[in-house]
């Protein structure tokens, strides 16, 4: 392992003991925040309990949809952007301005268009993600060397094979950086969008824990979160690392 | 300045059939944005030889990639004809031309073989002779042991064997070269120089090469055509009556400095002029 990572784990390491210690003596009181070694037990008590499940199932499966709908739609729209110049010149100012706006304002607005249940969040978790996606794609497609896409001509490629064989991975490297974004925005989307107004999933179990003054369960499943969203990142981070390697990167 | 090109490339002494043609070709670039129309090109005629070694010399900014895009099918002329093997090119890049930039073209997400293979992959030829075309290919230049490396992983001038050797599997009858040693060394490009002639008498095929490297042209080229300022149009086509089987050696003969020196003769006004251009558009 390298000196980063030995230096990394020791910052995490000795910020979970710091934590710990505080909690364990008193320094810091368990209605604040309870100990980490405490959040473990009550994560695993929570899901060896199965009382989640459903709950779990409904915010991921939202969060697996509004991923998807993000990245399709993102580079779709960010595709026929870059296609379409007048169109993209004329859509500038709202991609500069988007995240300017506060999304969670409209969600009442959504829920009296979709309803209750998990569209809304759905529908809110996609919009929140996908403007990254189309920012991505553009920025990727914007990028590919000239030399490349006569390269396609001399080869006779066919608009779909270029897209396929030349475009695709030559914007790879920023694909990638569009789809981490969707996915971590997808996350917030959903959960955050449980936390205002749904009654199911976990954004809202950590919602009613945090009412009623269940520490240990409000923790235990805000780690939960943690825990799926930095395993889901790492994994797509080891994979882009792994195209990076190749690239020279 | 009289209009040289037609009676000149007759004048060549090349007994050999005509292998592609331009004929009376311009290339204006439209007025956009409050920038006039730019004529780049001609009008121009030329004609390769079966199996010759052209090379293009001129003042920078005189249309010499134009000329090479208008004749491999990258770029339509705005007047005038280009024909391949008696077939005329319209907007297609046709089969049996092969084409390598100046830039590094090679493909940063796929390996050398797999570079190497991807013309012959799309174009769904067998998996056989796609092997033992690649095989080739990567030993002819000297890429045997880098075949599962990356792009990345390679110096300047062994990506431009790659790409060599990608345009090289496709068993082209023209091959056209826009400046392709262009960003490497003075000693790489020497040796680049004689894998290349290797390459034209092994393959024989005909080349033409586009190149601003006076001596670079003089050594490799049996015709060199001599452009002016833009508009681009042939002032002379020296022939250099170097032999057949010639390498980066003939640079030790007398008479090669010669040649070279008739180059810049015929250029030297015509880089004057170009500067003149380039100042004036700044």
């Amino acid at each position: 392992m390298s000196k980063v990572a030995w230096i990394r784990i020791a910052i995490v390491a000795g910020g979970i003991g710091l934590l710990e210690v505080a909690c364990r003596s008193g320094l810091v009181p368990p209605t604040m925040v309870i100990a980490p070694s405490l959040m473990v037990s009550a994560m695993a008590g929570l899901l060896a309990s199965g009382d989640l499940a459903p709950d779990i199932a409904q915010t991921f499966s939202s969060v697996g949809i509004a991923i998807v709908l993000s990245i399709v739609g993102g580079f779709t729209i960010g595709f026929g952007l870059h296609w379409f110049p007048p169109l993209r010149r004329a859509f500038d100012p709202f991609l500069a301005a988007y995240y300017a706006i506060p999304h969670f304002a409209f969600y009442p607005l959504l829920i009296v268009i979709f309803g209750l249940g998990s569209l809304p969040l759905i529908v809110l978790a996609t919009l929140f993600a996908m403007v990254a996606m189309i920012v991505a794609t553009l920025a990727g497609l914007d990028r590919i060397p000239r030399v490349l896409l006569k390269t396609a001509q001399v080869h006779r490629l066919s608009p779909f094979e270029e897209m396929w064989r030349i475009r695709l991975p030559a914007a790879g490297p920023h694909l990638f950086s569009g789809i981490k974004l969707a996915v971590a925005y997808s996350f917030i989307g959903v959960i955050a969008g449980e936390f205002i107004l749904s009654t199911m999933g976990v954004g809202h179990e950590i919602a009613y824990a945090y009412d009623n003054f269940d520490n240990p369960r409000m923790y235990g499943l805000i780690l939960f979160v943690l825990a799926v969203v930095t395993a889901f990142n790492m994994l797509v981070y080891a994979y882009e690392r792994h195209l990076a390697k190749r690239r020279g990167a | 300045m009289a209009e040289p090109a037609v009676s000149l490339v007759r004048s060549a002494p090349m007994d050999q059939p005509v292998h592609a043609r331009l004929a009376d070709v311009t290339r204006v670039y439209p007025a956009r944005a409050g920038q006039p129309a730019v004529h780049a090109l001609g009008p121009l005629s030329m004609e390769l030889r079966s199996g010759e070694f052209f090379s293009v010399v001129g003042p920078s900014g005189c249309g010499k990639s134009t000329l090479l895009d208008v004749l491999a099918g990258l770029a339509l002329p705005s007047e005038g004809a280009v024909e391949f093997e008696g077939k005329p090119v319209q907007g297609m890049v046709p089969d049996g031309v092969g084409v390598v930039f100046q830039e590094d073209a090679s493909f940063p997400w796929l390996t050398v073989e797999d570079n190497v293979a991807f013309g012959l992959r799309r174009s769904g030829v067998a998996a056989g002779e796609t092997r033992r075309r690649v095989d080739f290919a990567v030993d002819f230049m000297g890429l045997r042991d880098f075949r599962r490396a990356y792009p990345s992983q390679l110096s300047g001038g062994m990506r431009q064997r790659v790409c060599i050797a990608r345009t090289l599997v496709l068993q082209p009858r023209l091959i056209l070269l826009d400046e392709p040693f262009g960003a490497l060394d003075q000693q790489t490009r020497l040796l680049m120089g004689d894998e290349l002639l290797r390459l034209w008498r092994e393959t024989s095929a005909t080349v033409l090469l586009i190149t601003h490297a006076l001596d670079e042209a003089n050594l490799l080229s049996d015709r060199i055509g001599v452009m002016s300022a833009r508009p681009g149009r042939f002032i002379d086509i020296v022939e250099t009556g170097w032999p057949h089987d010639r390498d980066s050696r003939l640079a030790e003969r007398a008479d090669f400095g010669a040649v070279t020196s008739r180059l810049w003769s015929l250029l030297r006004t015509e880089s004057m002029r170009a500067m003149g251009q380039g100042a004036r558009a700044k």
